[in-house]
């Protein structure tokens, strides 16, 4: 087998699917108001908003910038070795766009709440976990 | 202006089990199981409000009978009711309340609706015996790996192995040393008080003297938070009566009466989409407290204030008004005001850090406690007349203002 990590995986429903498996396409897929164009996530059925049902799915840009993060050094899962970066990564399309991931390509001790960062996926079966690299050029 | 019904009720006993890591005898043995530590602290409870069990009208838990994670609430309101045969006219258990002492908010209610006179509330915690000697790592959520996926809220954070509160109540952290400059060095002033005040607990499960070189020392968990910012998971049960303030004068022990109550989560319901990540949702539920009395935090004596990590007693002294938001740090550093003899008192029996998790309903036993005067060695000073007992971090928080 490969030399990937342990990883719990999301059991994908109607509701999530576009999300978890958008990266087989390169995209990084969430909900968006077909009426007031706000993003919605974790999916949901209507918009917050304005309360409209015209759900869009659209790909996001892919970029934004770490909120905060933590570093793990606790091994909760076997072949999962810490430490880790966990982060929450706010998009750029929209201030409270956000989704907790973990900072890859990057020296734990070099991870930093502002750091600009683009996603990019990590594939475990049909399912595209969406990860954040430091940012490469503009 | 709606009146505040809560003040119609009062805490009219308090009863804990032994409490301990480990505690359970072994597989032959029922003693010291779920129930039986249960039935300890509930039968307690009700002998120190001067009743009987035939008075109990009502039962609240939280969060109700559970098989997963191992030992987080193995007994239910069911399991209870049965064991020791009581005749209910309500009774409440679930998940989804505001935080652990949810369930004594929504006594008070019940008694002052008349729904009954006196309701009995528990929590039960059997984690450390669930969890064995292989630690927390025992109950980390899809650790057996196989066919688990993840699903609701845990499916954002599993993946990205993220399973525990420390990692998610650590990027809070983070976040507020980043924004307001909050230092480990202050964080640590909670574990280093729950620490020297444990040591005045004969029940507390680590009393031995902490120093900041420890604290500093200690290996990390996630960061900022280290061993030492993360309660001890221990086996216990904790009771407390409420009844309708109208007892209070047949009452064996002083009456705690209940001056107001928090129970807002305004913010979205999250661990990681909440608007403004250095606070948690016991900035709703705190704010809301001090709507509904004439109180205020310079009136306060006492705080008991949940400590499940020790950056959430900071966001409850925040939350409370004790000092401004971001000021956590700056008003804990050195320790001195949040000691026994300090100006706030904090966590007087040691918190879940020392005195171990019994999961939010610690705080409100000693809250009672000290009110009452009871409190023993560690009783603090001057006869306090007002307490907060608060329970919950991330999107869970309750609170309950307390007088004697
Ligand atoms: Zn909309």
């Amino acid at each position: 087998m490969t030399g990937k990590p342990f990883r719990v995986l999301p059991c994908i429903t109607p509701e999530n699917r576009h999300f978890w498996t958008g990266g087989a396409d390169g995209e990084l897929r969430f909900m968006r108001c077909g009426d007031c164009r706000y993003w919605i996530h974790p999916p949901a059925p209507i918009c917050p908003e304005c309360l409209s049902k015209e759900i869009e799915i659209e790909a996001a840009s892919g970029r934004g910038v770490i909120h905060t993060y933590t570093i793990n050094r606790k091994e909760w899962y076997p072949n999962l070795h810490p430490p880790y970066p966990i982060a929450i990564v706010s998009l750029d399309e929209q201030e409270d766009l956000r989704l907790t991931t973990n900072i890859v390509d990057c020296a734990v001790d070099e991870v930093e709440i502002g750091m600009p960062v683009e996603v990019v996926f990590e594939e475990y079966d049909e399912v595209y976990l969406p990860m954040f690299r430091p940012r490469r050029g503009s | 202006m709606a009146e505040h019904l809560e003040k119609r009720a009062i805490v009219s006993g308090i009863g804990q089990s032994e409490v301990g890591r480990r505690i359970y005898g072994g597989d032959d043995r029922w003693e010291r199981m779920p129930l039986d530590l249960t039935i300890d602290a509930a039968l307690a409870a009700i002998a120190d409000a001067g009743l009987d069990r035939r008075d109990i009208g009502g039962i609240c838990t939280y969060p109700g009978n559970m098989d997963t994670p191992p030992g987080f609430s193995a007994v239910g309101v069911t399991e209870l009711q049965d064991a020791l045969r009581l005749e209910l006219d309500w009774f409440a258990g679930g998940l989804e309340s505001p935080g652990q002492l949810g369930s004594v908010i929504g006594a008070c209610l019940a008694v002052a609706a008349g729904l009954a006179d006196h309701i009995l509330c528990f929590r039960t915690v059997w984690e450390a015996s669930a969890q064995g000697d292989k630690g927390r790592e025992a109950v980390t959520m899809g650790g057996g790996g196989g066919s688990f996926k993840a699903r609701t809220f845990l499916q954002w954070s599993l993946p990205f192995g993220a399973p525990s509160a420390a990692n998610w109540i650590g990027m809070m952290a983070m976040r507020h040393f980043h924004e307001f400059g909050t230092t480990r060095e202050q964080l640590a002033q909670i574990a280093l008080n729950a620490r020297k005040n444990a040591a005045l607990n004969a029940k507390a499960v680590y009393r031995e003297p902490m120093t900041m070189e420890d604290y500093l020392g200690v290996r990390m968990i996630s960061d900022p938070l280290c061993l030492y910012d993360c309660d001890v998971p221990v086996d216990g049960s904790t009771a407390v009566v409420i009844s309708r303030a109208d007892h209070a004068p047949d009452m064996p022990n002083p009456a705690v009466h209940v001056e107001a109550v928090g129970s807002a989560l305004h913010g979205r319901p999250s661990w990681d989409q909440w608007d403004d990540l250095t606070t948690m949702a016991c900035r709703d539920a705190g704010a809301m407290l001090w709507e509904r009395t004439d109180l205020t935090p310079a009136d306060v004596d006492l705080a008991e204030l949940y400590d499940g990590f020790s950056f959430i007693t900071l966001a409850w002294l925040e939350a409370l008004g004790f000092c401004g938001h971001g000021e956590g740090g700056p008003f804990i550093e050195g320790g001195s005001r949040i000691a026994l003899d300090g100006e706030l008192p904090l966590n007087t029996h040691g918190g879940q850090l020392s005195a171990g998790r019994l999961h939010g309903y610690g705080f409100l036993h000693e809250a009672v406690l000290q009110l009452r005067g009871q409190a023993g060695e560690r009783q603090v000073a001057g006869g306090p007349e007002v307490g907060v007992a608060a329970a919950g971090g991330g999107p869970l928080a309750g609170c309950l203002l307390l007088t004697r």
